[in-house]
């Protein structure tokens, strides 16, 4: 998708949430605390076979917000979600959801308190239903008991309600028409749709979104983009993971910036395009590299730069 | 034998105990395998539990035979958490691996000749059928069932073993289209995507192993009632045949094994019956009758190479919902 | 949350010792009952065949010794009568260890010559086979637990040495490809049953017949990927697929096996009545000396193609990173039919070995060994040929060793209960890499 797709589409500003983090313009550094963090990570790191993958001193993420990860490939940031949502262990530090810790946590339980993730592959179960995907998101479901299970009054009557919630998003995300195939027969985008809609039949409180629109038909962003602003609206959080600076500087309200591991640079979006630090992260990972290869960020790194202009 | 035997005897497969009690087993099989898609090779060693269980608590302990069939399917449930802890967190074939190790150490238990006093080791056991027998309503005598007869305790043990084959399988089709169900197939997909929406896939991979562990254990009971207990039945091989009639009926659905099982027996039975025959009648004159009965098994090989390649969903599966999921 | 994790630690524990206290329970109650049932006779009414024998010392019948019958997958024991008599049956005709437990016999009783309290027994033409033991007046020199131990080690270091070389293959097809080959057994077997059938059938000389059956073997395990696997590999079948797949491969040609050769257990030129080499408290035969030489050799040309030759190299990028080394212009189609060929020899080799060292060949002597393949392939690091190695060494050693403290009958036990337990603790194995679990 060119550049100029995009700036033609995205012709409705959305409303950007401010003054989110301590202090001025002057304090938008790395780890800046913020004024209602709905995340609190301290001192996380990770490392494989002597490889530092993430070693992140602070990270607060801003309530009620949208915050952007970005970064150039190999920065960590889906190691750092992993280790948010307790996919992966990190070898030191604390972090907690609404001053709950999460260390320790289970993946599963992670999302029971509110905080739920999607894929960077998608992970749509292919030969399930589209509607059966949907309900397998609902909590605490009585028939999803054992010996209930075998019981069918016992759950019938729950099962109807988070149907019609089901078909609801459905609707709402366009998918209600394939509600009975198969979700291998979707298409990227739709199952992009699909397990975003999955992640809110969850009621989560931060969503967690790595590359949304990474493998997404042009056609279909405009809606996986306005997803996701309402999502705020709706008083969700989010964190997303995209590699598309255009969409970060539409939609997000706070940019964190990673490379080689650690956050280089933190900030409302037009501050943190005008960052150094940020144009040398890009630039550095890829010093030496053959730049051909890797045209995510090459085309990162040339938005970077027109922006600088 | 005349032709006319061999096929009565072959139809007699569709019904008898022994399909009954495999077909129990690969029942228990596509709950792991065909609806979780846990790769447990250990079956046999879940019916070696069963059986033994029943066995040695009526013999060693003098247990009514209820108070037997349940030491039987506790020592199962008790097999399935130990194999559950440390491999349902492990990649397939590490469980596979795992699991069939289990099943080995649990047969080489029973055999050895330190615990002969209670397992009989090598030789098995026998005589434990009494109390069983005794709670037989049917009076004793011989019964016509279609062309066959058959006496009173053999009639017993068909009802009580197809009527365990019709509860699990009743069993099963009501846990699959519960919302226990959905996990479960959601975890065969993608245990990873489950996880992210806040299910405790552990402790769901642990009922599905306990669940398919405890039909292992009804169908080595039911095997080991026309017959006695012997170590040598419980062999990888016996989980391998098992493998063979669940993929044949279809891992991922409720009559498959079962279907499995029948067609299984009843053309086993064919092929050593015709083979045996004609082997008798010098149509094969470069066979002997002990080659006959090798013939068999080599086709029960290349079959099930035949179906996972070329039919992986089996006979009644559906090829959208498959149970290899490419990992 | 500390708390949570111990709690789930302290229920891991308790199932732990749950199991150990049931295990416990269960070898109390079999030592609280009689140890064997007093019965001169066993097996008799199910079996054709049986062994028989009269024990008795100057013309004295002796009652109560235990005579224990074990071969061909079979094991029973029996105690004689008040006439001295016993009988044991036995599923099929074959050949048959008795063995006469001497602790048994009253004091001041022995086997008159040391080492003959066990003896093979083979079926003829007759369906009963005799079996007496010369007894004599004296007292047995027990030796002494560490002479046993460094005896066992031996043993257990020979073993280990052949496990090596019927699991690096196993492990490097494994890195190559993914494939958990369950048929690989069966390629043991075949070095077993080729050399049989070039040597003591064709009557070729033995130092003939091994080299063109190892090299079959290679050919053999060259065409199972040729005709079998890499058509599936092209079809993109997955490795769950893939691995039943090896299920029925192992099953069909076990059952071939059978069907060729027959059940019985055949042997091969010099297994048996070698004569026995004492060292200090080790004793050997000369075979042992030649597996063992020939078992080290093999290893030493593995380690050196593995990391001097250009080919080795290329086997070792494909198994870290078989994507990655095609894009770097590795030929990996070519690489995994030579991993293929290798793990083919060296299987051959060690089946070869395994049947002297059993001692017999016959149709499931590879499947026998399959478990303790994987373990030591497990145990070392899967994928890995220098962990494969050290794995089963620690097997073979391991398999041995625990004679010193289980019955012989449950020495493949201890083994399989290390993988197990391995698997708990660091399940990538002693030299894998934690990533390859994933």
């Amino acid at each position: 998708m060119s550049n100029s797709d995009m700036q033609t589409k995205t012709t409705a500003k959305p409303v950007k949430a401010t003054d989110l983090h301590v202090g001025g313009p002057e304090d938008m550094l790395p780890g800046v605390p913020k004024r209602d963090p709905i995340v609190v990570a301290t001192n996380i790191t990770r490392t494989f076979g002597g490889l530092k993958a993430v070693d992140v001193e602070s990270l607060q993420i801003p309530r009620n917000a949208i915050t952007a990860l970005i970064g150039p490939n190999g920065a960590g940031k889906t190691t750092l979600f992993n280790l948010l949502t307790g996919f992966d262990k990190p070898d030191t530090g604390d972090w907690a959801l609404n001053g709950k810790s999460l260390k320790g946590v289970p993946a599963f339980k992670v999302a029971r308190m509110g905080q739920v993730r999607t894929f960077q592959l998608t992970k749509a179960l292919g030969m399930m239903t589209v509607m059966d995907n949907m309900l397998l998101g609902a909590q605490n479901q009585t028939g999803e008991g054992f010996f209930q299970a075998i019981i069918p009054s016992m759950w019938r009557k729950q099962e109807d309600d988070i149907t019609e919630r089901a078909l609801d998003l459905l609707e709402r995300f366009k998918l209600v028409k394939l509600k009975d195939d198969y979700a291998a027969s979707l298409s990227g985008g739709q199952r992009k749709l699909l397990e975003m809609a999955r992640a809110l039949m969850c009621r989560p409180e931060l969503v967690m979104l790595d590359e949304p629109m990474a493998g997404v038909n042009p056609a279909l962003t405009q809606s996986l983009l306005s997803h996701i602003i309402d999502l705020k609206s709706e008083g969700m959080t989010v964190l997303f993971v995209e590699h598309d600076m255009q969409m970060v500087k539409h939609i997000a309200d706070w940019v964190v910036v990673m490379a080689e591991g650690r956050v280089v640079a933190e900030g409302d979006p037009k501050t943190v395009m005008r960052n150094q630090a940020v144009i040398d992260a890009y630039l550095g990972s890829n010093h030496g590299k053959d730049l051909g290869t890797d045209t995510d960020t090459v085309n990162t790194m040339k938005e970077l730069l027109d922006d600088q202009r | 034998m005349d032709w006319g035997s061999l096929f009565t005897n072959a139809a007699y497969e569709i019904i008898s105990p022994t399909t009954a009690a495999y077909a129990l087993a690969a029942m228990g099989l596509a709950v792991h395998f065909g609806y979780t898609g846990l790769l447990n090779f250990g079956q046999a060693g879940f019916m070696a539990v069963g059986a033994y269980g029943f066995a040695i608590s009526t013999l060693t302990f003098g247990f009514p035979w209820w108070a037997a069939l349940l030491t039987g399917i506790a020592a199962s449930v008790v097999l399935a958490l130990i194999l559950g802890i440390p491999t349902l967190r492990l990649r397939a074939d590490y469980l596979a691996i795992v699991t069939i190790a289990a099943a080995e150490i649990v047969r080489l238990l029973f055999t050895t000749n330190t615990f002969a006093a209670v397992t009989g080791s090598a030789a098995g056991l026998s005589g434990y059928k009494t109390s069983w027998q005794a709670m037989n309503p049917i009076p004793a005598g011989n019964y016509n069932i279609g062309p066959w007869v058959r006496d009173h305790n053999e009639v017993w043990l068909l009802i009580v073993a197809w009527g365990l084959v019709g509860l699990a399988a009743l069993l099963i089709w009501l846990l699959m289209r519960s919302p226990w169900g959905r996990v479960i197939k959601g975890i065969r997909e993608d245990e990873d995507a489950v996880r992210a929406l806040g299910k405790n896939v552990y402790s769901y991979k642990m009922q599905s192993l306990v669940l398919g562990g405890a039909m292992g254990a009804f169908a080595g009971m039911v095997f080991v009632l026309p017959r006695s207990v012997q170590p040598g039945n419980f062999q990888p091989t016996l989980t391998f045949f098992i493998y063979a009639i669940l993929l044949l009926g279809g891992a991922a659905t409720i009559f498959g094994p079962i279907i499995g099982s029948m067609i299984f027996w009843t053309l086993l039975s064919i092929f050593s019956g015709f083979t045996a025959r004609a082997v008798e009648i010098g149509w094969l004159p470069f066979m002997t009758s002990l080659q006959a009965g090798q013939v068999r098994f080599i086709l029960v090989g290349i079959a099930l190479m035949v179906i996972v390649i070329y039919r992986p969903q089996g006979i009644f599966g559906s090829k959208k919902e498959l149970a290899f999921v490419k990992q | 949350m500390a708390y949570h994790r111990r709690a789930l630690r302290l229920r891991k524990n308790i199932f732990v010792a749950l199991f150990g206290l049931i295990f416990a329970a269960f070898m109390l109650s079999s030592l609280a009952v009689a140890p064997a049932a007093h019965a001169d006779e066993v097996g008799t009414d199910e079996y054709d065949y049986a062994i028989s024998g009269f024990v008795k010392f100057q013309d004295e019948p002796l009652d109560g010794v235990l005579i224990k019958v074990e071969g061909n997958g079979y094991n029973a024991e029996v105690k004689t009568g008040a006439d001295g008599k016993w009988k044991i049956g036995v599923p099929e005709a074959g050949t048959y260890t008795v063995t006469l437990v001497e602790d048994t016999l009253p004091e001041g009783v022995i086997v008159a010559e040391e080492g003959k309290d066990v003896a093979e027994v083979t079926f003829g033409q007759s369906k009963t086979k005799a079996m007496n033991f010369f007894l004599g007046q004296g007292e047995r020199v027990t030796v002494s637990f560490f002479d046993q131990f460094l005896d066992r080690a031996f043993n257990g270091l020979s073993f280990g040495l052949l496990l090596a070389l019927a699991s690096i293959g196993l492990s490097l097809v494994f890195g190559t490809t993914g494939l958990v080959n369950f048929a690989h057994a069966e390629m043991l077997t075949f070095g077993a049953f080729m050399t049989f059938t070039f040597g003591p059938v064709l009557g070729f000389p033995i130092w003939l017949a091994i080299p063109i059956a190892v090299l079959l073997t290679g050919l053999f395990g060259f065409l199972n990927d040729y005709a079998l696997w890499r058509p599936l590999r092209k079809r993109r079948v997955g490795i769950v697929q893939m691995m039943i797949v090896s299920i029925g491969l192992s099953i069909t040609l076990r059952y071939l096996y059978q069907y060729i050769y027959g059940g019985q257990t055949e042997q091969l030129p010099g297994a048996t009545g070698a004569e026995v080499i004492t060292v200090g408290p080790i004793s050997f035969t000369i075979v042992d000396v030649w597996s063992m030489s020939i078992s080290i050799v093999l290893l030493f040309a593995v380690a050196f193609f593995l990391t001097r030759t250009r080919i080795g190299k290329a086997t070792r990028a494909v198994s870290d990173n078989s994507a990655l080394a095609a894009v770097s212009g590795i030929n990996v189609e070519r690489v995994t039919s030579i991993v293929w060929i290798i793990s083919g020899l060296l299987a051959g080799t060690g089946g070869i070995l395994w049947a002297y060292f059993r001692p017999g060949v016959n149709w499931d002597m590879g499947f026998q060994l399959l478990l303790l393949i994987f373990a030591a392939v497990i145990l070392g690091g899967i994928g890995t040929a220098f962990g494969a190695l050290v794995g089963s060494l620690i097997v073979g050693m391991f398999v041995e060793l625990s004679t010193l403290w289980l019955p012989s009958d449950m020495k493949y036990v201890g083994a399989l209960g290390i993988l197990i337990l391995v698997l708990l603790v660091r399940p990538q194995g002693i030299l894998g890499r934690k990533e390859r679990v994933g």
